[in-house]
């Protein structure tokens, strides 16, 4: 029985400490007349997207900012929650479900911006869906997501199981990118593609959408082929393409796919022809991977919108307040981190009621918003009607603007 | 190119990585061999030998080197990481496995294990140390650029087939090196002493034997070819990150067994058949389907021959 005065002591501490805490919570309330509506972000914050995600919170928090955290004298409170696990250095299904979990849960989250990865979404979007909050993603492309009749035959119906829409996306999707993709490769002089993917929701998604529109334009393909995201090297891969000869390799990947590494051994291993990726690339961790001198002049990177530095009216007002507040230049998702928080913020205000139901129809109905990326509206699938591609190369380890994509 | 050079050039490719493979698989070839334990923590301490030799390059500046230096900076990194890594997988066995020597082989699976995850953490902090080769420590767990000290020009010229620098440095360090092994635990004092602790520690012992500095020293040695693996992997891959030491024991760890546990020949051509597999699978099936082949490959090894190609059949302990 010795042991029974701390016993008591410490019980006594932990009732007093929990106490307090519920005190302070009361108190908190009581502060702001309304309450608080809370928003979290979901975005792969350990491994090589960090950099890349880094600027997207970036943005997110100006939007917020920019509000000063007070919608009609509600709070408005925000978390930064990290969908990758060290383990995998890139987004984690088992992370990804927690964090929806954990969202679904809190009553007072009312909105969920994210993911990064299309295949993260695929994990995200019915548990969110069940609890009927509203999520709007600053980067999935993969049309399947939203688009029925674009991916698998139960797509998208499959990610809604209460039958509402309750997923949005600010990026245009793939069924664009990769047809433009393809129709650049074809204007830069490329006759016959070899196209790799990397066996991912997106990478794979964005691949069969270039290989369909390179059919179609007449390009020849010479082959198609998924490949091992942790292989040490791709040298035997590399003599495959030399040997069927293509003049133009194209990636549906990203950078933790390893497509830097990839570049790196087409150029070791002599294959001297064009390399092209999509978005998921579009990341100055992509260079770093790659060593610069491997891309250089022959790569080619598309992306489902403009960077910064292109940016115009709502646009570069984005990026010059960004490069005030933080001193740096965003990465090319920091304005669609922007702007995915601005659409939140914009719906909770129209809301007519100040709670999920309330906000999940405000975004549905946001219409003429006024984009970084010019006006855009929702449209029935919960994507954007915005259409800007533009097309990248790499000259002296830095991205360079190329041109507009369009028809 | 014509099929024949694309079989020539894919065997080139294949017996490249297949030799870096079984550099990794003799350290835990050696390490079962003598005391029936696979050393998970094998494949990271051959991750963090990479991540010295990036740090060595970065501190001395190798870059700026004229090639006949870069010969003596990659000699540097050979033997830095040598030393590093052997005197890791010593330590590791100082403090992680020689207290449960006596425990069951169980507990000492787990304690390796363990000492895996720390050492991938290690990788992890390391990759944050703010210096220029880790391209300012920013993202830890980004994948670092090796430079190319041994460039991957072609030695044949304008010729299809390539051989590049980076190929025969895999072949200069890797076959002196295993050669030197046979000979140690073949010929030498040292080599008779391993041999017969993994015979009968207890009998060894009562001959006078040290057994436990004799299993550090195999230890020490396992590593030290963990070590030299890094060095030749970066030159060739020019690419190191903290999960590398994952993929690479695997594909070390399934080349040990497929040529014989234990056995050292076997572990060099159980490596270059999995190095050789993977090629020819990359080549003339599809890649998608080359890990199913080799890990099944494991599978019909284990069933068919559980000894492996080379393994000599003996009782089983674990």
């Amino acid at each position: 029985m010795k042991n029974t005065l701390p016993t008591i002591t410490f019980i006594l501490i932990a009732s007093l400490g929990l106490f307090a805490s519920f005190a302070a919570t009361a108190a908190q309330q009581s502060e702001s007349s309304k309450g608080t509506l809370h928003l979290v972000s979901s975005l792969p914050r350990t491994g090589s997207a960090n950099a890349q995600t880094s600027t997207m919170v970036n943005g997110i928090k100006l939007a917020i900012e920019e509000v000063n955290g007070q919608i009609d004298g509600w709070t408005i409170t925000y978390q930064d929650l990290d969908d990758a696990s060290p383990q995998r250095g890139n987004w984690d299904p088992t992370v990804e479900a927690q964090n929806a979990n954990a969202a679904a849960k809190d009553r007072s989250c009312v909105g969920y911006i994210g993911t990064f990865n299309s295949g993260a979404a695929k994990v995200a979007m019915p548990i969110l869906n069940r609890a009927g909050l509203v999520m709007v993603s600053p980067a999935n492309t993969y049309p399947g997501l939203t688009k029925p009749g674009t991916g698998e035959a139960n797509e998208p119906m499959v990610y809604r199981p209460t039958g509402k829409i309750n997923y949005f996306r600010v990026v245009p999707a793939d069924d664009l990118q990769g047809t433009q993709a393809a129709n650049w490769a074809k204007s830069l002089g490329a006759k016959k593609v070899f196209i790799l993917n990397d066996r991912e929701l997106y990478g794979k998604g964005i691949a069969d959408v270039f290989q369909k529109r390179a059919k179609e334009i007449g390009m020849e393909v010479v082959g198609f082929e998924g490949t091992d995201a942790k292989a040490s090297n791709y040298r035997p891969l590399v003599t495959k393409i030399k040997a069927v000869g293509p003049d133009l390799v194209y990636f549906g990947g990203t950078t933790q796919s390893n497509a830097g590494q990839i570049a790196k051994d087409l150029r070791a291993g002599g294959y001297e022809g064009l390399y092209m990726v999509p978005d998921g690339c579009f990341e100055q961790a992509f260079i770093e991977a790659a060593g610069d001198s491997n891309l250089n002049d022959k790569t080619y990177i598309t992306f489902g919108g403009l960077p910064a530095e292109k940016l115009t009216g709502r646009g570069a007002t984005f990026r010059e307040a960004y490069h005030k507040r933080y001193g740096s230049d965003p990465e090319a998702y920091a304005a669609y981190g922007y702007e995915a928080a601005r659409v939140l913020l914009d719906a909770i205000a129209r809301a007519k009621t100040k709670d999920r139901a309330g906000v999940l129809a405000a975004v549905a109905e946001t219409v003429d918003f006024d984009g970084v990326l010019g006006k855009w509206s929702f449209d029935a699938n919960g994507d954007t009607s915005s259409k800007v591609m533009s097309g990248q190369t790499v000259k002296n380890g830095k991205f360079e603007f190329v041109k507009v994509l369009g028809d | 190119m014509q099929p024949h050079e694309v079989f020539l050039q894919q065997l080139i490719t294949g017996l490249s990585n297949g030799m870096i493979i079984a550099l990794i698989a003799l350290g835990y070839t050696m390490v079962y061999g003598i005391i029936e334990l696979i050393n998970f923590a094998h494949g990271d301490v051959f991750m963090l030998g990479a991540f010295l030799a990036l740090t060595l390059l970065g501190v001395l500046g190798m870059e700026a080197w004229s090639p006949t230096w870069r010969i003596g900076g990659v000699a540097i990194m050979l033997v830095g990481s040598a030393l590093f890594c052997g005197g890791l997988n010593w330590t590791l066995d100082r403090v992680a496995y020689r207290s449960l020597r006596r425990a069951s082989k169980l507990s000492l699976l787990v304690s390796a294990i363990g000492c895996s995850f720390i050492c991938t953490n290690l990788g992890l902090f390391w990759g944050g140390v703010p210096m220029e080769v880790f391209a300012g420590g920013v993202a830890a767990a980004a994948p670092k650029d090796f430079p190319q000290l041994i460039p991957q020009t072609n030695l044949l010229g304008a010729s299809a087939i390539r051989i590049t620098p980076a190929d025969i440095a895999v072949v200069v360090v890797t076959v002196p090196l295993m050669i030197g092994l046979v000979f140690l635990v073949n010929r030498t004092r040292m080599g008779r002493a391993m041999r017969a602790v993994a015979q009968d520690a207890t009998a060894a012992a009562l001959m006078g034997i040290p057994v436990d500095r004799v299993i550090g020293i195999t230890f020490f040695i396992g590593g030290a070819l963990g070590g030299f693996a890094s060095v030749v992997y970066a030159l060739y891959n020019n690419t190191i990150g903290f999960q590398m030491g994952y993929r690479a024991g695997m594909d070390a760890f399934t080349a040990a067994v497929v040529g014989g546990i234990g056995s050292l020949p076997g572990a060099v051509l159980g490596g270059l058949t999995i190095g050789l597999v993977r090629a020819m699978s990359d080549q003339y099936l599809e890649t998608q389907w080359t890990n199913t082949i080799v890990f099944g490959m494991l599978v019909m090894i284990l069933i068919f021959r559980p000894s492996g190609l080379l393994g000599t059949t003996r009782r089983e302990k674990v």
